[in-house]
């Protein structure tokens, strides 16, 4: 029983043994002693409840949130003892924000259901019972043979039966698990291929056995057994067997293939991650806030306990005659009743937590992140993305980055290669027009230019044409076979897994060697009209240590030979001819054009030699154990002796606007680290053309330090140069083995001389290594906020590691995006998401914390202050009904609407000018003096209403003109009312976009009050037992004296704030208040142009000068420089160019 | 290529929704205050006008202090022991006058106190007037076990000291007649409270099974003897003392002068006759009688025309020095600017 809780709740995966027996078409054998294994079934479930767990784990889970449980303590603790007020007060509240959360949750989780179902209820077809059956995909079995048809996704993991070719191959993408665009060869093992027909699957007897599901996408160890021809046959199965759920069948028919792990137990689902959990600095010092004001709670707690027992130490106080105790009261036990006078303290002044404050933060993130996927400015046309928000948790930490890490590749650079000019034998060409042009000739022939390609270029060209692993996919109506015949060749399509290898087929095309197509044992080229057809004998396939990778192929003379292509370092020390040097020398030209080098060489095998290899590939590769290290060795065995050939270069181009952006951030006060795995020459000069390095700065190196100590002075020697030179910027580059020798003994240096470069590059770096830079950074003593940024699956760790991580939709698949927290399509929109996105929810939310901690002061503390006046005996000031409506309704919607709307600038302007990011950096708005000041004035607001109405009611005349008196509740009643007014008018003042939500929800929610109270004093309830309240506020109303209290105290109450606010506006304006004002300016000048452009100027020239007057600008000459370029905020011309527009579209 | 994915161009989606954008600058401010202080001034000159033009006069009977009238009633406990208060009013008082009785250091807002009653009860319903609630105790049922009517221990110290006052008329006291109705809420009188009915019964068989509060003398149906119908749970002087006083000092609506006297009290002597029967010594509380006119805003209080003036002269005063501050640190923001 308990176990199967466990696994409800999912703490508990049922596994039992290390490997799996499948039963093809669950065949199961006949012996007695069998015990059928059971299997999850093909259900995908991401949902986390079920309509029967729903309500008791999603209590469990928001009762594990501290300030929920607080409440329920309180809940508990009024249930048990005599408290003053009714549970209904904490109940209600907490009842209300457990349900507003519930429902959240419960919709976010009933959207998951339908993505589930929809996913679960899909047709798929079985083989059952001799024929083909449709069914939901869901109730596939493991052991069932399914057939999936071109371009269908796979409902299960299968092992790969048998395609409708005879060899029984098929392509798939795999672009949904790991982002990788190129078709993927799988192939069924041949005693089941020949089974094509559902009649002869029928009566395969197969057992497949494999280890249990794990995650690893690319690992599948397990074997089959087939009964064939009355003998077992037993072959051993790999990843290229196992076809993955989630994959994509192309360019074949029709597979058959046997489930071997359904539903949550597949790969892909197992690769479903948790997102990790991140706290955004606001919600570290709002729990901070938190635990400052459960202190005071309990200060005042224990205060009022302390007088309380003060007081009654003389009988007088204790027990007057006129309000005696009960037998029960005089007799119960000293200590038991100072525990639960004290609980009854904590109960009465427990509401200065605010109840309401996380399910506010909650609903506002959750609803203000739509904004970012809604903004017309952070969507891509060109791929039809926007932006894409994974964590609503984060929103406001996007106001607070001071680091930014970003990827290059595919970030900062469109990832789409470009092929530009290569090196052949020595002699450089540039490609102009489709046509290969040797550097420094004459660009007015190029008709000429066919015939001199030599035989050694045209061997250059085919090794480049040759050697890769590029797919094509032809139309639907191109059939396979007669491609060939018909040669029309612009209907394929490219498939490759990297750009670069399908930048230089693409280039070789158009210079006139084209790849028409591998179908598994031959390529075919056509080289300058020529078809040529290469026998495909071996891939050696690419790999990050080694850098390169190989084909070797048999030529149309017969010949065998090798083409390989890779890095430069990884070939070059390996070539005997060639021309070395001078290609080494090309090499460094090219990346120091930016360009992405790579080096190509080939090398001819005697028949022998062949031979050779082919034994020795053949061995490693079907040997069961270390086979990767047996491969590795037959590799280096036969990747040597190269004749190079040449070198490519291939630019990355690089995306529009990265320039500007980077400084904007910079503008922002943000640092800037570039992270690639780019060799140093190309980072270097992509860096200085993307605006990261300026020509201006100095740039210090960090570079190939083979050892501790030589780091170690060279990290001296940068710490000096900078500290003697500190007028001009200074950049670093680091290269990833500096690094680590870096990080490794000399941190805190290192981290002295990153913090005094304005920009930072880190070249050849590994994945790890991003992370842990973030990491350093991250932990470093001042705490910096870092935001990492990248698209390949390369940048995961470190978008993991920062505080924000954000995913570029790019070409290297979605695996960042997964992984991210925010996902955009191009790096520009970066500049928006933080300046304006950022700004704006920080504001809001720093705000919203503050406020919901001022009213919940404003709220209770006229309540401690009573207790001076009651003997401290705990008699609340307020009606049950108001102390629980309080938070729920007559506060709660100005400032949520408040938070979601707020726009403090317009956000042209924080776009343009991002020095405005500074004024909110380092969490400014929830530091210790914003706090002081809010919490502060929460005190003496409390202190006013509470005093305001004590010295209106504690003279003690009549204040009706009648001459009747007012009781308690009707003194409490003032105190709320003046309250009500007063807290939402100060949100009000705070407010500087009023939209009609605002306005709205601001006098609603006062009518809203005044009219609830009516209604509500104006009945005798029928199920209370006291009716306190009647006519109460009526009474309250029908007092002038109590009209004119309200006014004057509301007033007063926020008559200081104005005065700081107006005052610290006109002596130290921030920059952010500033700009309020410039912009009223503009609106100003808008007017007057408009005015002198139309007929009516003299009509409309004086309303323009009153504005001015009114609002405070009265010289002209202001009105026009406002956005003039000695504007300190702009720093290049481009920016006042966009503002210009900017400025002309209000008008 | 589709646009699936475009989101829509509206106002609320792209942040662009109009809105009013006030910036609180020294320009608005400065006429705000100005305006803001002139009517404030004005108003609590008003008001203050108004509080002064009431008169009121307050008289202790505590009993503290030999030479005091009701010392000898204060220090025994006889009940219904009289004593007599003579005083003077200086100048005639216009208006109708208003008689209140006051208390201090009385906590009428202590928790168990004030939670002491049954509104049930009080509203006249049967099966409470026999069932009191918990809430009332200790005084739910007497030591027999009889319900009280009315529970709780705000009705069973209900004020029963008595007045009656005397114009000193030439050596001629002249008897000044009290009227006792309308001193309690309307809406106390005839709805919250109600005497519980029964067809065909006066109040004091509806009442049978049931026992006066310990410390009462009178049952409650016999509260008044002059008019029937100011009898039961409605009697208005019960009225005032159930709405309980929010502070420890408070005065409660007693009498309205009538009769002759309505409109005018004329200058001369007075004679106050208190039915002492109240215990206050030992709280330490004293008991007071004060007579007042009241206005539209009520009884004399001077506080919210001190606080007008004083928070419109606040204003004008802000408002210089913020003109100083705009006109010296013009230039400087000019410059900054």
């Amino acid at each position: 029983m308990l176990r199967w809780i466990r696994q409800q709740l999912g703490f508990d995966p049922p596994h039992q043994s290390d490997t799996r027996t499948v039963y093809v078409a669950n065949r199961f054998p006949q012996h007695d002693h069998y015990i059928p294994q059971k299997f999850a079934d093909n259900r995908i479930i991401s949902s986390k409840y079920t309509v029967w767990n729903f309500i008791p784990k999603n209590l469990f889970e928001q009762f594990r949130r501290i300030a929920n449980f607080y409440f329920l303590i309180i809940f508990l603790v009024q249930l048990m003892i005599d408290t003053p007020t009714s549970p209904v007060t904490s109940g209600l509240p907490l009842f209300f924000v457990i349900t507003v959360t519930a429902i959240k949750q419960g919709f976010e989780d009933w959207l998951r259901h339908k993505a589930d179902n929809e996913v679960n209820g899909a047709p798929v077809y079985v083989v059952r019972s001799g024929g083909l059956v449709q069914t939901r995909s869901k109730n596939i079995r493991v052991g069932d043979i399914v057939r999936v048809a071109k371009d269908e996704t796979f409902p299960a993991d299968l092992v790969l039966l048998s395609s409708d070719r005879r060899e029984g191959t098929c392509h798939v993408t795999t672009a949904s698990l790991d982002g990788e665009t190129n078709l993927k060869t799988h192939s069924a093992v041949p005693e089941t291929a020949i089974s094509q027909s559902v009649s002869s699957l029928e009566a395969i007897v197969a057992v497949i056995e494999c280890h249990q599901p794990e995650a690893d996408l690319y690992r599948f160890v397990g074997r089959i057994t087939v009964n064939h021809c009355e003998e077992e046959i037993v072959r051993p199965l790999g990843p290229e067997n196992l076809l993955l759920r989630g994959a994509r069948l192309k360019n074949t028919k029709e597979i058959f293939g046997v489930a071997v792990y359904t539903g949550m137990e597949t790969k892909m689902a197992l690769n479903y991650k948790s997102k990790s959990q991140k706290r955004s600095a606001v919600e570290k010092s709002m729990n901070t806030f938190l635990m400052i004001y459960l202190v005071i709670l309990l200060f005042e707690a224990v205060l009022s306990t302390i007088l309380k027992y003060a007081w009654q130490a003389e009988e007088k106080w204790d027990e007057p005659w006129y309000n005696q105790k009960t037998e029960q009261e005089r007799n119960s036990s000293k200590i038991l009743k100072f525990i639960s006078d004290f609980l009854a303290f904590l109960v009465l002044y427990n509401f200065i937590i605010p109840i309401s404050l996380y399910v506010t933060v909650e609903m506002q993130k959750f609803l203000g992140s739509f904004f970012i996927g809604w903004d017309l400015d952070l969507y891509h046309e060109e791929s039809d993305q926007k932006a894409q928000v994974n964590t609503s948790d984060l929103n406001e930490e996007l106001g607070q980055v001071e680091y930014v890490f970003t990827d290059k590749t595919g970030t900062l650079t469109e990832n789409e290669m470009q092929f530009r000019e290569c090196s052949i034998n020595g002699v450089k060409y540039q490609e102009i027009n489709g046509k290969l042009v040797p550097e420094g000739m004459a660009e007015d022939l190029p008709d000429a230019v066919d015939s001199n390609l030599s035989e050694e270029d045209i061997l250059f060209l085919k090794a480049v044409s040759l050697c890769h692993t590029v797919q094509i996919s032809y139309d639907q109506a191109d059939g396979l076979g007669d491609r060939q015949a018909n040669g029309i060749l612009h209907q394929m399509e490219y498939y490759a897994s990297s750009p670069d290898e399908k930048a230089l087929v693409e280039a070789t095309k158009r210079i006139g060697v084209t790849f028409n197509g591998n179908n598994g044992e031959t390529m075919s080229i056509t080289s300058f009209g020529k078809l040529e057809i290469y026998k495909l004998l071996h891939i050696l396939e690419f790999d990050a240590n080694r850098r390169r990778m190989s084909v070797i192929l048999q030529t149309p003379s017969g010949e065998k030979m090798l083409f390989t292509k890779g890095a430069e370092s990884s070939i070059l020390p390996y070539t005997k001819t060639g021309e070395i040097d001078k290609t080494r020398m090309h090499v460094d030209e090219l990346a120091l054009k930016g360009l992405r080098t790579l080096v190509i060489a080939c090398r001819h095998f005697t028949p022998e030699e062949y031979i050779e290899i082919d034994r020795r590939l053949h061995e490693a590769r079907t040997a069961l154990q270390q086979r990767e290290e047996r491969l590795a060795d037959v590799f280096s065995y036969i990747e040597k002796d190269f004749e190079l050939l040449g070198a490519v270069g291939v630019e990355d181009k690089l995306q529009e606007k990265v320039q500007e952006t980077i400084e904007a951030l910079r503008m922002a006060g943000i640092k800037v680290w570039v992270l690639t795995g780019d060799k140093h020459e190309t980072a270097v000069s992509v860096s200085l053309s993307c605006g990261h390095f300026h020509r201006t700065m100095n740039i210090l190196e960090l570079v190939q330090q083979k050892s501790d100590s030589e780091c170690a002075v060279q990290l001296r020697r940068l710490d000096k140069r900078i500290k003697e030179d500190h007028v001009i910027q200074h950049g670093l580059v680091v290269d990833g083995a500096s690094l680590s020798l870096a990080l490794r003994q000399h941190e805190k240096l290192f981290m002295d001389v990153c913090r005094n470069c304005s920009a930072v590059l880190c070249c050849r770096m590994a994945p790890l290594q991003k992370a842990k830079v973030v990491r350093l950074l991250k932990t470093s003593p001042e705490k910096p906020i870092t935001l990492a940024i990248g698209d390949g699956a390369n940048d995961v760790s470190m978008i993991q590691e920062a505080h924000v991580g954000i995913g570029i939709m790019g070409k290297e698949g979605r695996q960042a995006v997964r992984n991210s927290d925010y996902a955009i399509a191009r790096f520009k929109f970066l500049s928006k998401l933080l300046l304006v996105h950022g700004h704006f929810y920080y504001i809001r939310i720093a705000t919203l914390v503050q406020y919901f901690f001022y009213k919940n002061v404003c709220f209770i503390t006229p309540q401690f202050l009573y207790q001076f006046f009651c003997l401290f005996s705990q008699q609340t000031l307020y009606d049950s009904v108001y102390l629980t409506l309080y938070n729920i309704c007559f506060t709660s919607l100005p400032i949520l609407v408040y938070s979601l709307f707020e726009q403090l600038v317009h956000p042209h302007v924080l776009q343009n000018k991002p020095a405005l990011y500074r004024d909110i950096s380092k969490n400014a708005l929830l530091s210790c003096k914003p706090f002081l000041y809010w919490t502060l004035l929460g005190f003496c607001h409390a202190f006013v209403f509470f005093f305001g109405s004590y010295l209106l009611m504690g003279e003690d005349t009549s204040l009706m003109g009648n001459g009747q008196m007012f009781g308690n509740w009707t003194f409490g009643t003032l105190v709320f009312t003046i309250m009500v007014i007063t807290v939402t008018l100060k949100l009000a003042l705070e407010t500087h976009f009023w939209t009609w939500m605002n306005h709205f929800v601001t006098w609603g929610s006062i009518a809203f009050y005044f009219i609830f109270s009516l209604f509500y004093g104006g009945i005798i309830w029928p199920f209370l037992h006291t009716q306190d309240m009647y006519f109460v506020f009526v009474q309250l109303l029908s007092s002038g004296s109590a009209w004119f209290a309200i006014i004057l105290i509301v007033i007063t109450c926020l008559f200081p704030d104005v005065i700081k606010s107006v005052f610290y506006r006109h002596l130290q304006p921030t920059n952010t208040q500033k700009t309020q004002l410039n912009r009223n300016g503009i609106g100003i000048s808008c007017l007057d142009s408009m005015c002198c452009f139309s007929d009516g100027e003299k009509a409309c020239a004086p309303v323009g000068r009153m504005l001015d007057r009114m609002i405070g600008r009265c010289s002209p000459t202001r009105v026009g420089r406002s956005w003039s370029t000695s504007d300190p905020y702009y720093s290049n011309d481009r920016s006042i160019l966009t503002l210009s527009q900017v400025e002309a579209t209000p008008c | 290529m589709k646009k699936d994915n475009k989101p829509d161009n509206t106002a609320f989606t792209q942040q662009r929704l109009p809105a009013w954008q006030p910036v609180l600058s020294v320009g608005i401010v400065l006429p705000l205050f100005f305006i803001i202080g002139l009517a404030f001034i004005g108003i609590g000159i008003g008001l203050l006008i108004t509080s002064n033009n009431i008169q009121e006069f307050e008289e202790e009977y505590t009993g503290i202090g030999d030479n005091s009238n009701c010392y000898i009633c204060a220090n025994n406990a006889t009940a219904n022991c009289k004593c007599t208060l003579n005083f003077t009013i200086a100048q005639p008082i216009q208006g109708s006058v208003f008689m209140y009785y006051g208390l201090t250091n009385y906590y009428q807002n202590h928790q168990k106190y004030l939670s002491s009653r049954d509104d049930q009860q009080l509203a006249g319903e049967t099966y409470y007037l026999k069932n009191p609630s918990q809430s009332c105790k200790p005084y739910q049922m007497d030591i027999n076990n009889n319900p009280i009517a009315p529970c709780g221990s705000i009705a069973n110290s209900f004020f029963n000291d008595a007045f009656a006052l005397y114009y000193n008329n030439q050596g001629f006291l002249d008897e000044v007649k009290l009227d006792g109705s309308a001193i309690a809420w309307w809406t106390d009188h005839n709805v919250k409270f109600s005497n519980p009915s029964q067809t065909g019964s006066n109040l004091s068989q509806i009442f049978e099974g049931t026992v006066k509060p310990i410390n009462w003398s009178k049952p409650v149906y016999n509260l008044d003897v002059n008019n029937p119908d100011n009898n039961g749970f409605i009697n208005e002087d019960f009225l005032v003392w159930m709405r309980t006083a929010a502070l420890p000092d408070f005065r409660k609506l007693y009498r309205r002068i009538s009769g002759n006297y309505s409109s005018f009290m004329p200058s001369g002597n007075y004679t106050l006759e208190i039915t002492y029967n109240y215990p206050v010594k030992d709280l330490p509380g004293k008991k007071k009688v004060i007579f007042s006119t009241v206005s539209w805003m009520g009884g004399k209080n001077q506080f919210l025309g001190i606080a007008y003036l004083v928070f419109g002269s606040l204003c004008f005063v802000m408002g210089f020095i913020l003109l100083i501050v705009y006109a010296k640190y013009q230039n400087v923001e000019d410059n900054d600017d």
